[in-house]
């Protein structure tokens, strides 16, 4: 078992290899859909001006991202009146919608670690080579579990995003996840993949008998 | 006026977010057996039904996404669907507020969430049946963005696959449907299957085919061994829990056959992750019951 503490080192990301358990504590922020593309359009390829706090809020990603990690997850959070937040449930969302612009992001903020579940492709996998970073894949549906690693909730941005939309900054102790990419080129999706689409292939020419 | 089921209906929802139905747990429980020792794939397994354990003893939703709530309403005579609606809109506000749902109703053209997981005609998603006898029966499905974006459509013939009209080719557009989604639907699923209707009506049904339990049979011996065969062969895909690799990668498969036009045949796939959440309430003279 890894335990790796936020922010993360270069010769720590490098050390780590697929399938390696690695337990996380420090801080996080969430971000997923919306978040992504935001940040890509507003300050990466910059095809629309900065409104509102979008330039503050920048200003705290650089922070929060160098070195730092970013988990696909769209929590349920009660205290939504007081701001007294809380995660309920928090496990991680699809990561492959994010393949357009995750690349881009980690190499940007200078991210160390992307967490969310199902593997993410090729554009992925070369940032995490490059900037380094790693994959990390926790338990889909997991979200009780989770939750009880979050510690503290920090603060949220862009909570006009909605509540699974918005970035929300949290103290983690022990947060469980896998190595599923690695900065080495290796993806146990990629593998995973390519082998079930090989047995795939064998199953179509058995013949379908079905007694009744 | 019939009695308000605001209070109990809100229950049926608390219960279907946070307690995993027995024959679904049971399953995962025998999946996790089935797993290497010290593998990623049962190191899943085991944090699912941890997971499963604490959501249900801390009441707290087993998984962040709490999906579309799909709702059938089967009633007796005399019902009024038009108040059933509002009680079930009422519950799930409140469920909302409560931390039972998270806020999951996004207007596709503003992106503004609602906040309360109401939207329109559609959302929630509320079937009604009128039926014989004097027991009104709600069923519930919770079901997550992760698993119903790997759901699939295959219109045959499809000659990529290979796939003619017969039950060969829904074997393939099946097992192509299991390979694409991967660990994206949340491995170990439960695949709802439709043969036939139209793009629309087999959705719903091969989602209605989800309501069965994991155990059962179904009553086409031929649509049974199909059902059986097609589980095992998922399994040998080798994709396994989360796509990490291992044995499991499907719970089960429910195929219902349904009328078609000459022209179309069409094999729908809902994919339905783990986190199997589907519970039902039963009404009969005021008593309310969960299963």
């Amino acid at each position: 078992m890894h335990e790796v503490t936020i922010p993360i080192r270069d010769e720590v990301i490098r050390d780590l290899k697929v399938g390696d358990p690695v337990t996380l504590t420090g801080v996080m922020i969430t971000g997923r859909d919306a978040v992504h593309k935001w940040i890509i359009d507003t300050f990466i390829k910059k095809s629309r001006q900065p409104e509102g706090d979008d330039l503050e809020v920048y200003e705290a990603l650089r922070k929060l991202l160098n070195r730092g990690i970013i988990y696909h997850c769209g929590p349920v959070v009660s205290g939504l009146d007081t701001q007294d937040y809380h995660f309920v449930a928090a496990g991680p969302t699809t990561s492959i919608r994010e393949e357009p612009y995750q690349g881009d992001i980690m190499r940007h903020f200078n991210v160390k670690g992307v967490i969310g579940k199902g593997g993410m492709g090729v554009k992925t996998l070369a940032a995490c080579e490059e900037v380094p970073g790693v994959y990390l894949h926790a338990i889909g549906g997991a979200a009780s579990l989770i939750a009880q690693t979050v510690q503290h909730v920090l603060g949220v941005y862009k909570l006009n995003f909605g509540v699974p939309e918005a970035i929300w900054v949290i103290q983690v102790k022990d947060f469980p996840v896998v190595v599923t990419m690695d900065s080495h080129g290796q993806s146990l999706h990629e593998a995973v993949e390519s082998q079930s689409r090989e047995v795939l292939e064998k199953l179509w020419r058995n013949p379908l008998v079905l007694t009744d | 006026m019939r009695q308000d089921l605001t209070a109990s209906i809100l229950e049926l929802i608390r219960r279907t977010s946070t307690d995993l139905p027995a024959d679904v747990e049971a399953s995962l429980r025998r999946a996790q057996e089935q797993e290497i020792n010290g593998s990623a794939a049962r190191g899943a397994l085991e944090s699912i039904l941890r997971n499963v354990e604490i959501s249900r003893q801390n009441s707290t939703p087993i998984c962040q996404d709490t999906g579309t709530p799909l709702f059938y309403v089967h009633h007796p005579v005399g019902w009024s669907t038009r108040h059933l609606r509002k009680q079930i809109e009422s519950a799930v506000v409140e469920a909302t507020k409560l931390s039972c749902l998270r806020p999951n109703s996004v207007n596709a053209l503003t992106d503004k969430n609602a906040g309360n997981n109401l939207g329109d005609d559609y959302f929630p998603v509320i079937h009604f049946e009128e039926e014989e006898g004097d027991t009104l029966k709600i069923d519930l499905m919770l079901k997550g963005g992760g698993c119903e974006n790997v759901g699939a459509q295959y219109s045959l013939p499809d000659t990529r696959l290979g796939a003619g009209r017969d039950l060969m080719g829904v074997r393939k557009a099946v097992l192509d449907a299991v390979q694409k989604a991967q660990g994206q639907g949340c491995a170990p699923g439960v695949l709802g299957v439709a043969i036939g209707g139209d793009r629309g009506s087999a959705y719903i049904v091969s989602k209605e085919v989800l309501y069965r339990k994991l155990d059962d049979s179904n009553p086409d011996p031929k649509l049974d061994a199909l059902e059986k065969r097609l589980t095992e062969e998922a399994n040998q895909l080798g994709i396994g829990p989360m796509g990490f690799g291992g044995k499991t990668t499907v719970l089960g498969v429910k195929i219902k056959g349904m009328y078609r036009l000459p022209a179309s045949f069409f094999v729908t796939v809902s994919y339905m992750c783990w986190a199997y959440r589907r519970r039902s309430m039963t009404v009969k003279d005021d008593q309310v019951k969960y299963d």
